[in-house]
Parts: structure tokens; sequence; C-alpha cells
């Protein structure tokens, strides 16, 4: 292995170190990508703990029937921060940050397109994000009836409207998000120009990463569901503050519009979160299995068509408002249309694993854990798109179940699986097997324990976002278990966060490719240098680096 | 472990090599953006589509305010104003693309002075419904709808003309070369764009809505 110094790279052992006031400069005023990269994960992250603080109160509070620990105000607070959280603070930051760091080095290029807008694009976030919690504190407005939000992720109308929600928490969800939501944007852009434009000599589309092509579809979405999301948020805040009538029935406007426009945007959002879990074990999966993806054209066509159809399925979230049999018929019809591409991913998953070699290192274990979790949550999906049955559980713990599936089986999961492949290459450190293998079980169990249930006490009629409960439902058991289940997982996040310390400061050296993998993020040291490769790569396969192992069978020839 | 920093190009034997991206990131870029805006507008202007019609009685319609105050004849002119700025942005990209910096200076103080006008039109159409006609954005889901998508528009109309005269400054001082001519044109994308969206503006709002 080579040994030059690298520029920009500290290895740790005796190497000079800078005074901490300028490394923090070199941070913040960066526009490398793989420091953006680092700081988008590590910040969502953080997130995902407070998220997770939040979840872990109200389960506290679920735990038994007629608890006090929370007032129906505060529990109101903490599932809307809880959702609003875990969506735009921890799995787009997160989504985002993967793609910054690992696109630009799987197509062999030095950075993004833009470098000082991805920086932009990450101050948005982070600002969005801080000005969303600062709503704890400045939200009281003249009322005095401030604090947190309390409308719920998806904030309907009227409720969010000045008559119901007094004080400025209301604001402070729109702008926040819209803030954070217009960095997304600038993200998405920066990554579509990225893929289209920078590809390394030889790779053409069809020969680009699936984590690559996954992030494209990502993107365009991104770029098309996110502004209707901030051109309603902007017609709300037109309401609350100027007075405007868009969503405000005594002015003759409409609620059922924001609905509309809530979840055109809302859908395709799910997608934009489950893209990325699709990209990463699309990654991790052919890499321990020792075999090419099964299907990879079919995996790009089915990608292709879940974005096309993504944007045509909203109204599933509505069916119980009321509207036509008609126009339901047709969203539940698009709704089952979108299982197949889905469907079909699964099939080529599974297909990469059979017959092959299956090394269950840590990253392969949660991408097991993600196509089983995945897979039920998938499977409750089609359960709810049909019309009569989600008439019957609609706003129900069983819809809060089947997203968790979807959300923390399905992402967190994955994120957790890509965490553990690719922080060897982002620090040079290995993390820990061991911790990692507890870790696993212990989410694995503690979810299920926590979200299972919660299917069961969905059909027994329990509504979701209620703060108590009477004892005589039948509904305490299945709300304990959800509740001890919580602090498995708890167990198993304090595992990771064990792990990543520990591996950071004594973890084994990784060497530049320690899991024999086949992409160009590989072929460079770790962690890559600031200009990522020395010489421009040449690629002539979909696995550039298993040409450069193995001169004598290189899979040009067979593409 | 012993891959080394190195492309793979240098140690197999290379099939052909495929031909480098065709396109210009910035090209790429602003078509992005001129994309998100899109989808901005489309949904700003399905709900003025969607409330058309749904005042409550006994409040200004559309006929009532946009027949007499702002005088059909008014918009068609300014709107004639922006659409022909178009024409000149593009005579001026195609003058510095040749190097000509007086004929580029002139075209561009033609757009921006064309962009101004509209821009005082709305101001003045404004003028007379909010100070004459009493129609503001509390009136009703008209005056709501009304000066959100028109505002709005006027707002990227805004944008556009502190960038053009960003341009317009440096040209004056001579800081703007033939070599700037691709970037020039991105901007001279981002006019059009304003520009397009008027054509969608004017039709809902002003033939469509009345």
């Amino acid at each position: 292995m080579t040994t030059l110094p690298q520029p920009g790279h500290a290895d740790g052992q005796g190497a000079f170190r800078a005074p901490f006031l300028s490394r923090m400069h070199e941070w913040i005023a960066t526009a490398d990508h793989k420091k953006l990269g680092v700081m988008y994960v590590t910040t969502g992250l953080i997130f995902f703990l407070i998220g997770g603080l939040e979840a872990t109160m109200m389960r506290w509070q679920l735990a038994v029937p007629g608890n006090t620990i929370l007032s129906p105000e505060d529990f109101n607070r903490l599932f809307t921060m809880h959702g609003t959280t875990m969506v735009f603070l921890v799995g787009m930051p997160i989504l985002l940050g993967v793609a910054n760091y690992f696109v630009p080095l799987q197509i062999g290029a030095r950075d993004l397109a833009f470098p000082r807008l991805n920086a932009f694009g990450f101050w948005l976030f982070l600002f969005g994000g801080l000005l969303l919690y600062f709503s704890y504190f400045g939200a009281q407005g003249l009322y005095g009836m401030g604090s947190a939000p309390d409308v719920g992720w998806f904030a309907y109308a009227p409720l969010t409207e000045r008559t119901y929600s007094r004080g400025h928490s209301t604001d402070y969800w729109i702008l926040g998000l819209l803030v954070s939501s217009f960095g997304s944007i600038a993200t998405g852009i920066n990554l579509i120009t990225t893929i289209l434009t920078m590809r390394c000599r030889g790779m053409t589309l069809m020969k680009m990463p699936l984590l690559v092509w996954l992030m494209l579809i990502d993107a365009i979405l991104i770029m098309i569901a996110m502004p209707p999301l901030a051109a309603a948020q902007v017609m709300l805040l037109f309401d609350r503050l100027m007075g405007a009538h868009f969503f405000d029935p005594q002015g003759g406007g409409s609620a059922v519009l924001w609905q509309n426009l809530f979840w055109f945007f809302g859908h395709p959002e799910v997608y934009i979160l489950i893209l990325p879990a699709f990209a990463y074990v699309s990654e991790i999966i052919p890499v321990f299995c020792r075999k090419v993806i099964f299907g990879y054209p079919l995996m790009v066509a089915a990608t292709v068509s879940i974005g096309f159809i993504s944007l045509g399925v909203w109204v599933h979230h509505m069916f119980a408002l009321g509207l036509s049999p008609m126009v339901n018929t047709i969203f539940m019809g698009s709704t089952f249309l979108i299982a197949i591409p889905t469907g079909i991913k699964m099939f080529n998953w599974v297909g990469t694993m059979f017959g092959g070699k299956i090394r269950f290192d840590t990253p392969m274990l949660f991408s097991t854990g993600f196509l089983a979790m995945f897979l039920i949550g998938g499977l409750t999906g089609v359960m709810l798109a049909t019309v009569p049955f989600d008439w019957q559980v609609s706003d129900s713990y069983f819809v809060v179940g089947h997203f968790h599936y979807v959300l923390f089986g399905g992402l967190v999961f994955s994120i957790f699986a890509a965490i553990y492949y690719w922080f060897p290459k982002v620090t040079g450190k290995m993390l820990s097997e061991k911790l990692g293998k507890c870790q696993f079980w212990l989410l694995f169990i503690g979810f299920n324990l926590t979200f299972g249930p919660m299917h069961v006490s969905g059909m027994l009629g329990m509504p979701r976002r209620i703060y108590t409960y009477h004892a005589d439902r039948g509904w305490e058991l299945w709300n304990m278990l959800s509740s001890i289940g919580v602090l498995i997982q708890i167990a198993g996040v304090l595992f990771f966060a064990w792990n990543v310390f520990r591996s950071l400061r004594s973890g084994k050296d990784a060497g530049a490719d320690p899991w024999d993998a086949w992409t160009l993020e590989w072929s460079t040291t770790s962690p890559p240098p600031e200009y990522n490769f020395e010489e421009e790569p040449v690629v002539h396969s979909r696995r550039p680096l298993w040409d450069l192992k193995h001169p004598e069978d290189p899979d040009w020839k067979y593409e | 472990m012993s891959a080394t920093p190195t492309s793979p190009a240098t140690t197999i034997l290379s099939p052909p090599e495929a031909a480098p991206q065709a396109m210009d990131s910035g090209k790429c870029g602003m078509l992005c953006l001129i994309c998100s805006e899109i989808t901005f507008f489309g949904t700003l202007l399905a709900v003025y589509l969607f409330y058309l019609g749904k005042d409550l009685p006994g409040t200004p319609t559309p006929t009532e305010v946009l027949e007499v105050s702002a005088a059909p004849m008014k918009v068609v002119f300014n709107s004639i104003f922006l659409l022909t700025s178009s024409i000149w942005i593009t005579l001026a990209v195609r003058a510095l693309r040749k190097g000509a910096m007086g004929a580029f200076a002139f075209w561009w103080f033609l757009t921006i002075l064309f962009g101004a006008e509209f821009l005082v039109g709305t101001g003045m159409e404004w003028y007379g419904m909010i100070a004459e006609q009493g129609l503001t954005i509390r009136t009703n889901l008209f005056g709501s709808g009304f000066y959100t998508v028109v505002g709005f528009h006027a707002a990227h109309v805004t944008i556009g003309l502190i960038l053009l005269s960003l341009v317009f400054v440096l040209t004056l001082l001579g800081f703007m070369h033939k070599r700037h001519a691709e970037k020039i044109e991105l901007l001279s994308w981002y006019w059009h764009f304003v520009d397009g969206i008027w054509i969608a503006v004017f039709t809902i709002v002003y033939i469509i809505g009345r």
C-alpha cells in the first residue's frame, strides 16, 4: 500500500493537530462534500436522539392506562415534534449526508457540482431545525399560549388557522420547515446536476452504482415534491400573518385543499425517505453475498417507476375523508400498482442472496433485518391501501405500527447498515463487530416488541394521538409491551453510541477496502483525501474494483 | 487491503471508453431550478383555479375588480414590455458571445428598463386595487389568491432585476467579458422562465379567471 502524505488528512498518529478554533473554522467554512456529509449525518443522529427522547416520553405516558406524567397539551406537542423531527431533521439530513459523501466518490468526481450551494443547503437545514426547536422558548407570543407546535406533523387545517392555534407555535413549524426544505431542494438540484454531468470517463448511466441511480431518482422527487409543500406553507403563513383565507373555511377556504397539497408532497416524501434505504442495501447485499446484484436493469426500471407512481398515490392518506368512490378507487389502484416495482426490488435482493456466499457481518445483518421488517411494513401498506380496510383502522395504532415498520424497520435499519458499512471509509476505523451484533439484536427485538403490538391495539380500536385511555378497553397489555420494547431499543442505541465512541478512540485500522468491495469509493484511502482521487478514474463496468482485482476475468466482458 | 489509490485503467486491457457527458453543469442546475420553480408556481396556480368562483357572496369578484380598476389594456401593455424584454436579453447574450460589449450593454440595459416598467405597472395596478377598489389579501379568496400569485411572480421579477442590474454594473466597471457568455446565458434562461410563468399567470388570472 502506498503511503504518500495526504494533505488535509490527519491520520491521528503523531500528526500535527491544529488548535481547536482553527479546526472549528475549518468545519464551519468548509464546502467539501465529505465534511458536509459527516456534518449532515452527525446532526441527523443528534436529532434522532432528541426525537427518540420525545417518543420515549410518549411511551412512558401510555405504558399504563390513566397515566398523568404528561398533560394532554404536552402530549400533543411531543407527537408533533417527534413526527416533524424524524421526517425532516433525521431522515432528510442523513439521506442527503450519505449522498453528499458517497455520490461523488462512487462516480469518480472530486466534489458536488456546486460546493458552496451544498454548504448553503446544509446550513439552511441546520438553522431550519434550530428554528423549529426554538419554538419551545420563543413561541409564547402575545397570547401566552405558545410553546412548541401541537398540530401534528401534517398540520391539518383549520386547526392551524389563527382562530384555533394562537401564539406563534404554528408559525415556527411553518418557517422552520420552509427554511430546511429550501436547503433540501438546493441539495437535491446539486445532486441531480452532479450525477448527470460529473461522472468519470466510461461511467455511462447504466454503469452507475445503484446508490447513484436511486439518489438520482430521489433528488428528482425532492425537486418536484418539496416546492408544492413550500407553496402550501407560504399560503398557510399568509393566512396566519396577513389574514388571507386559503385554508380558512369561514372565509370560504378549503381544509380539504390543505390535505391534498400536504399529501401531494407527503407521499412522495415517504419515497424520498425509503429510496435511500433501498440504495444502501443495494450496495451492501451484493458485497456481502459475493455476487453481482441480481437484475440490475430491472432494479433501475423499478426505481424509475416507483418515482413516477409515487407522485400519483397521495389520496390514500385521505380515504376516510369522504371523497367520491371513484376517486378512492383510482387511488387504491395506483397504490396497489406501486407495490409491484417495490416487490420486484424485494425479489432482486433475495435473488442476490440466493446461492451467494453470505457473510453475516453487521452491515449485512442490518440489511437482512431491513428486508424482513420492510416486507412487513409493505404488506400492511397493501392492506391499508384497500379502502374498506382503511376505513376500519384509519388513524388507529395499526397505521402507527405500519409506518414505523416502513420508516424504522426500513429506513433506520438500513441507515445503521450504511453506517456500519461506510464508517471505516469515513473515519479509517472499523466499528466493533461484537458491539454491532449486540446492537442489532437489541434493536431488532426492541423494535418488534414496540411496534408489533401496535397492530393489535390498533385493531382493538385504539386511536393514534390520544394522550391516555381507560383501563377497560383491553389495550393495557399491548401498550405495556410497546413501552417495554422502547427500553430495549434505548439499550441498542446506547450500544451504538459506545461503539462509535470506542472505535473513534481505539478502533482497528480499516485500510482502503476492508469489505473487499467493488465500487470506486473503496479505491481511495480511508478517509479519502480532500481531492478524492489522485487521477480521474476510468471505469469499464458496474464493478470497477472487481475489474482491477481480477484482470483475468473482468466484468466488462459480460455486461 | 491491498487496493492502491490508482485508477483501474492502468492495469487492465480497456474496451472502448464512453464519451464524457455532453451537458454543462451550470445549464443542468439552472434547468433543475426552473423545474422546481414550475412546481411551486403550478401549486399556486392550481389553488387559484380551484378557488375561482368560490368567493363568499357580497365580496368583490375577479370580474368586477379586474374590469374596472386594472383596465385590461394596461395589463396587456405591461405584459408586452415584459415579454419583449426576453428578445432584448437574447440579443444581449448574442452580442456578448461576439464580444461586442457596447451592444451587450445597450441590449442589457433595455432588458432592465422593460422589466422595470413591468414592475412599475404591477405596482400601479396594485395601488389602484388597494386604494380605490379596497381589495386586499384579507378581503376574500380572490384577494388572497390574486396577491399571492401575482406577488410571487413580481418577487421573481424583482430578483431577476437585481441580478440583471448587478451584471450591468459589472459591465460598466469593465469586469464583463466574452468568456462570461455561458454564465450570462444562464441568467437569461432565468429571465425567460420569469416571462414564461407570466404567460401562465396572465392566461389564468386575466383570461380564464375573468
